[in-house]
């Protein structure tokens, strides 16, 4: 098998190709592949890859997203590692086996190009799939940059592998924002990223005919239960193995990516703003303006979305003064998922900080630096806390 | 072609699917699933789809299963045979799996006809390597007897019963084994559980071919179909005699009867002792949807002889 990459290579790559270059890396066995917008390059590329002999890899052109998942469970349990990518539509009409994927502890990798639900049909970034998603029982990892998404989606595959943890992984990357720009990204060599994640050697392989295993029951309420308690203690077991990866990743790398969430300036923050995916780099932009204003800001950016980083979160925002929580997603009827999850986090917290819901970059609503900075006269006590506000959006 | 005794002998060889299940006295899908099995000699990994042989035979921590068996929801036993196929050839390709194994996927007719046909259509014609076989009982029989694409004209079902201003399904059923055979693939056939030797030497023909293969069986349900569970086969075989579902087969392109009865039952003999059909013939004899059944079933089987017998002029 030819191989692209000797030793590590800077080089200009879009998040959609740094994603296909994991894929190459990691060495998949089967591979199902379905279009959509703005993942496709993601499968592309990769099927470029195969096509001229960097990666043996049996690609399944699938007819459907639900197909595409369903081969992905079928492959996985029969014994091999399964990557995939998918976005907005696609990830919805996946749905119902990605719940099934979890359950059926498959490792399964899949690369997230966020986008809108329709309707109305919207092709651009907002975080609507993802979250969508968010109870299917995958890990759910954001990224902010083509690099994050290169790095995490090597150290997802080995925490979906782990035997504490055997849990499908999303590792996702805001679609066209980060899917479509191009960016230095340093690459690991080929052997390097082969010998991180090792060889996948499935417990109870269906493929393996002298010991028959009955896979996919059908539990009745003296055993459901019990089977999902399982998952939950796997998805516990994902914050402990997320360190030790991250620690043996920054000795591979030499990029570190200590902890469950980016810490931005927090040391001494009074106000913190936390957001996912990418608009973390607009939001470190407007803090270092607000800095220079000597406005004491900072940023917490969650990798981890699923499990959710809640003790953390909730130490790292203890004794600050005001929190902005920056969905790019609606539930309707309810908070913004992330405000969601930091208000149930800050139920332990004595000095409980107040907290601001907005709601930005719906179908792909562009969002700048000084509407971040903006916020800001919120937190410092113009506005009501506890009031669901929209950046950006006409009247 | 194999005897009684020899195809009984391969149930003695290996016993791949148990009598520790709880599929309902007189099921015609657990005769379909033993014909299927002991037919293969090669080591076999089973698809299935949500359905009553999934449900009363893996009921956890219990199986009914001797052999590898995968499920994972309704509409997808394709899709999922599909991946495990693949991930087959590409560990062989690496060295990681030594042996020959087969695949054979399982679901009804609601989840072939209706809600699984796109992922079977996708599956057949990126020419995976695997036998799907449709058990055919005509109707959501797992749900209680909810009308289907394969149930057949004027049924009585739950979701089209019959009442003053209905007969029952007013639509014809589809004809599933011919959109199977639009696809191409090497080898498609029709079958019935009231055929044990036609059953077991389509199944050898179709795990032979190097590609995709489908079986569509037809597979009574006592309850919903409404007669005794002693009657299963008996009715069946009624099918193949009035020739509503005869026995036929495709071999890369090649259509070919299996079975000609001596002499046609009308179809009547076949619909009068199922409950499904009683309207038909209480208070009083519907004679015009008689009249019309018999119409369809004469037509059908006139287009299927033409078929064959075009297929067979070509080869000669």
């Amino acid at each position: 098998m030819k191989k692209i990459l000797e030793k590590e290579h800077r080089t200009l790559l879009t998040g959609a190709e740094a994603a296909a270059h994991t894929m190459r890396q990691l060495r998949p066995e089967v591979v199902p592949v379905y279009p959509i917008t703005p993942q496709t390059p993601i499968i592309e590329t990769f099927a470029q890859f195969v096509a001229d002999g960097f990666v043996d890899t049996e690609i399944i052109n699938v007819e459907s997203e639900h197909s595409a998942m369903s081969a992905a469970v079928g492959a996985s349990c029969g014994g091999a590692r399964v990557l995939t990518a998918t976005s907005s539509q696609g990830l919805a009409l996946m749905l119902e086996i990605c719940y099934i994927a979890s359950a059926m502890r498959c490792p399964i990798g899949m690369a997230v190009g966020s986008r809108a639900l329709s309707g109305p049909i919207n092709i651009h970034c907002d975080h609507s799939d993802s979250m969508m998603a968010r109870d299917a029982g995958w890990v759910q990892i954001f990224c902010e940059n083509a690099q994050e998404a290169y790095d995490l989606s090597i150290v997802g595959q080995k925490l979906a592998e782990d035997q504490r943890v055997l849990l499908p992984v999303m590792t996702i990357q805001d679609g066209f924002t980060i899917t479509h720009s191009a960016e230095p990204v340093a690459l690991l060599p080929d052997e390097a990223v082969t010998e991180f994640v090792g060889e996948y050697r499935a417990l109870y392989p269906l493929l393996d005919t002298e010991h028959p295993t009955t896979q996919g029951p059908f539990a009745l309420p003296d055993y459901y239960f019990e089977l999902k308690r399982q998952q939950v203690d796997a998805m516990e077991n994902v914050y402990a193995v997320w360190g030790e990866l991250q620690e043996e990743f920054a000795k591979l790398s030499g990029r570190r990516y200590r902890g469950l969430f980016e810490a931005y300036k927090l040391d001494d923050a009074e106000y913190i703003y936390i957001v996912l995916g990418a608009t973390a780099g607009t939001a470190k932009v407007a803090i270092d303006r607000l800095r220079r204003q000597r406005k004491r800001v900072g940023l917490l950016k969650p990798w981890l979305f699923r499990p959710f980083p809640t003790e953390e979160i909730a130490q790292a925002l203890q004794g600050c003064k005001a929190v902005a929580i920056l969905d790019r997603a609606l539930s309707l009827g309810s908070w913004g998922p992330l405000y969601s999850e930091i208000s149930a986090a800050l139920n332990t917290v004595s000095a409980r900080p107040l907290l601001y819901n907005y709601i930005y970059g719906l179908g792909g609503r562009d969002i700048r630096p000084d509407q971040l900075m903006s916020v800001l006269k919120d937190l410092e006590g113009e506005s009501d806390a506890n009031v669901q506000r929209f950046i950006g959006l006409r009247e | 072609m194999p005897n009684t005794k020899a195809l009984a002998s391969y149930e003695e060889r290996e016993k791949r699917f148990t009598g520790a299940h709880a599929l309902c006295a007189g099921c015609g899908t657990p005769i379909a699933v033993r014909a299927v099995l002991n037919a293969i000699e090669e080591p076999v990994v089973v698809v299935t789809a949500t359905g009553c042989l999934e449900v009363a035979t893996t009921r956890y921590p219990t199986t009914a299963w001797n052999v590898p068996w995968l499920h994972v929801a309704f509409e997808n036993a394709a899709a999922v045979a599909s991946g495990v196929e693949s991930a087959y050839r590409v560990l062989r390709r690496r060295g990681k799996i030594s042996k020959e194994i087969r695949f054979v996927a399982f679901a009804g007719d609601g989840g072939t006809y209706d809600i699984g046909l796109q992922a079977l259509s996708g599956a057949l014609e990126r020419g995976h390597r695997f036998l799907y076989v449709c058990c055919d009982n005509e109707a959501y029989m797992n749900t209680g007897n909810q009308r289907s694409g394969a149930t057949p004209f004027a049924a009585q079902t739950s979701t089209a019963p019959v009442g003053q201003e209905s007969f029952g399904k007013i639509q014809r059923r589809k004809d599933l084994t011919e959109i199977v055979v639009a696809h191409r693939i090497p080898f498609v056939a029709q079958a019935s559980i009231g055929d044990w030797y036609d059953l077991a030497n389509k199944v050898r023909k179709a795990i032979s071919t190097d590609g995709p293969s489908f079986i569509n069986v037809m597979s009574s349900c006592p309850r919903g179909w409404g007669h005794d569970a002693n009657q299963t086969v008996k009715i069946t075989r009624l099918a193949l005699e009035t020739c509503f579902w005869p026995l036929f087969e495709v071999e890369d392109g090649r259509w070919s009867l299996n079975y000609v009865p001596e002499e046609r039952l009308p179809i009547e003999i076949w619909l009068r002792p199922q409950k499904r059909f009683a309207h038909l013939f209480e208070p009083q004899e519907k004679t015009e949807l008689l009249r019309e059944i018999q119409k369809q079933v004469d037509r059908d089987w006139e287009r299927l002889l033409q078929r064959c017998e075009v297929s067979a002029c070509a080869s000669v």
